[in-house]
């Protein structure tokens, strides 16, 4: 299979069962409702590493937000539901609640609840105070600006994450210019994020290590630089790879994702397109490239 | 859905005490066992027949036609359905109501939702005193639920307040909030005089201003823009209510009270 000369290869990606959240975020101006997004989402590439993944999925004009402010709405991704309540506890104590106008609502109807203001609100040392209204209840933390307002519980829902492709280029400037126009695109489909910085990934990895105290280590079989020292998965003229993870609130956000993300990649100097996985036997999800247009 | 319209045969007086007229008490009653279900008119006893000529079947929706001044507890307790008032009502409207919806095409009396714990009721004309008050005794007064008064309520709207939500569209009577232990009263006009005597929790939202001052057991914290009443403006919108972008982007000053109590309860004056 082929998209404008670029080859699709007969492969799947390989995708994991992970709980989802939105949070969406408001401020006074734009600018700080995305300072505080990107903060919040920051270092958040991936669960090995980060303990979570999240992105911001798009910002919101004053009509789309409870306060009536501009916004921005974030998505997190965990691989255990109990590490959800730790993960948001700690990114919107740190990084929402000290942004200067912010406030933090749930923006996720989902199957399980996590106390998150109902948490934070405890910094607000007694003179914190609650207000309910349709049963929902929202936490006024008083701090040196003013108040922080958040909801009491976020709702977590099931997610996929890790889905994923591999660009495969002949020079890393028409790589990298592939992957732009990829996660451009992807950008645009609802309920899912990109984590990685600026929705592209350049170290890949594959499972385990030489090295015992390792359970990661670079993907020797797609590093340009190795191709005479290991099995290569490379063509003789591909000499660049960038990968784009995708996690989403379903899977079929993730496949509508990975597809404009593909068409959008196949440009001038790519070469192939593939996608990670670990031979079926790790995630929940095969994603098989070929089957994203039927 | 199912409606039962019950218009008034004459105008009385003598005051009707009809508790009976709930959708929880129509519930799976026939038109003719809703006409025989007991009301008092004076101290006599009567039947709703006796009072009310009664159309349709079913309890979903109860409308109720004529000047209804002196009936009294309509939908007292009432947990689902809607009633539609088509007149003015008396006292005690939708008192202790958990749920389901009160529409009044026209003015309350006393304790209109007084303890009331859930649901919603609307009044487009004036609300008598003690909106949503407690009864005498009762440390409680309104403990969940939403009343939006169209006109002005009477005094001491609010009053021992544990939760929900009253909105006055109209101006307020004096006391207002008196004793409030939690929840919100908005007022869009002006807030009547000696606001909240006594709170120990909650928020009243003078969004158009006093009347006649604050006690001096409230004290001034700061001038801001809460975030929170952006986010209740705007169920306001979507309950109907008009809030102008002017209100929702106001300053409003912060007092702190009342300080005979525990005095975290707030007075939010805008304008």
């Amino acid at each position: 299979m082929h998209i404008n000369g670029v080859e699709i290869e007969d492969t799947f990606a390989e995708a994991f069962k992970m709980w989802g959240a939105r949070l969406i975020i408001t401020a006074a101006t734009p600018q700080w409702a995305e300072t505080a997004a990107r903060i919040t989402t920051g270092f958040a590439t991936s669960v090995i590493g980060c303990g979570c993944e999240a992105g911001v999925e798009r910002l919101l004009p004053p009509s789309e937000t409870p306060d009536g402010r501009p916004g921005a709405s974030v998505l997190f991704f965990v691989s255990s539901s109990k590490t959800m309540e730790h993960q948001l506890l700690m990114r919107i104590g740190q990084g929402v609640m000290t942004c200067p106008t912010t406030a933090c609502f749930n923006g996720l109807a989902g199957e399980r609840q996590v106390k998150v203001g109902g948490g934070l609100r405890y910094f607000g040392d007694g003179f914190q105070s609650s207000k309910l209204l349709e049963g929902r209840r929202l936490w006024r933390i008083p701090v040196m600006e003013g108040e922080f307002l958040i909801d009491e519980t976020f709702d977590m829902g099931k997610g996929v994450g890790g889905g994923n492709i591999l660009i495969l280029g002949q020079s890393a400037a028409a790589t990298l210019a592939a992957s732009e126009a990829a996660a451009e695109a992807m950008r645009q489909v609802p309920d899912v994020v990109l984590p990685f910085p600026g929705g592209i990934v350049r170290s890949g990895s594959k499972v385990g290590s030489r090295y015992k105290f390792l359970t990661a280590s670079t993907n020797t079989a797609y590093c340009p630089t190795l191709r005479g020292q290991v099995d290569s998965a490379l063509p003789d003229d591909v000499n660049s790879v960038l990968e784009i993870v995708i996690d989403g609130l379903s899977e079929e956000a993730v496949r509508q994702a990975m597809r404009v993300g593909i068409e959008a990649a196949c440009q001038p100097g790519i070469v192939r397109i593939t996608a990670g996985n670990y031979g079926g036997q790790l995630g929940q999800f095969q994603i098989a490239l070929r089957e994203l247009w039927s | 859905m199912t409606k039962t319209i019950l218009r008034l045969r004459e105008t009385s007086t003598l005051p009707v005490e009809a508790d009976v007229i709930s959708p929880d008490r129509f519930a799976e009653l026939s038109r003719e066992e809703v006409a025989v279900l007991p009301v008092l008119l004076g101290r006599r006893q009567k039947t709703l027949g006796d009072l009310f000529e009664v159309e349709g079947d079913g309890a979903a929706e109860i409308e109720i036609q004529g000047d209804l001044s002196h009936v009294k507890w309509i939908g007292q307790g009432m947990t689902q359905g809607r009633i539609t008032i088509r007149g003015n009502v008396g006292l005690h409207l939708g008192s202790g109501m958990q749920g389901g919806e009160i529409v009044v095409q026209g003015d309350v009396g006393a304790w209109a939702g007084a303890q009331m714990a859930g649901g919603t009721l609307r009044v487009q004309g004036n609300a008598g005193p003690l909106l949503g008050g407690p009864y005498a005794g009762q440390g409680r007064g309104m403990r969940g639920g939403v009343i939006v008064i169209d006109g002005d309520a009477g005094p001491r709207a609010g009053e021992r307040m544990r939760r929900g939500l009253i909105v006055i569209q109209g101006n307020a009577g004096e006391m207002a909030g008196a004793r409030m232990i939690a929840g919100t009263l908005v007022v869009l006009g002006r807030l009547g005089a000696r606001p909240g005597p006594g709170m120990k929790r909650g928020t009243i939202v003078a969004l158009g201003g006093l009347a006649d001052g604050l006690l001096p057991t409230f004290r001034y914290a700061c001038t801001y823009q809460p975030v929170f009443m952006r986010y209740y403006l705007r169920r306001l919108q979507a309950m109907g209510i008009l809030i102008s972008q002017e209100q929702m982007e106001a300053d409003c000053q912060r007092f702190t009270g009342d300080i005979n109590t525990i005095g975290k309860g707030e007075i939010l004056v805008y304008g």
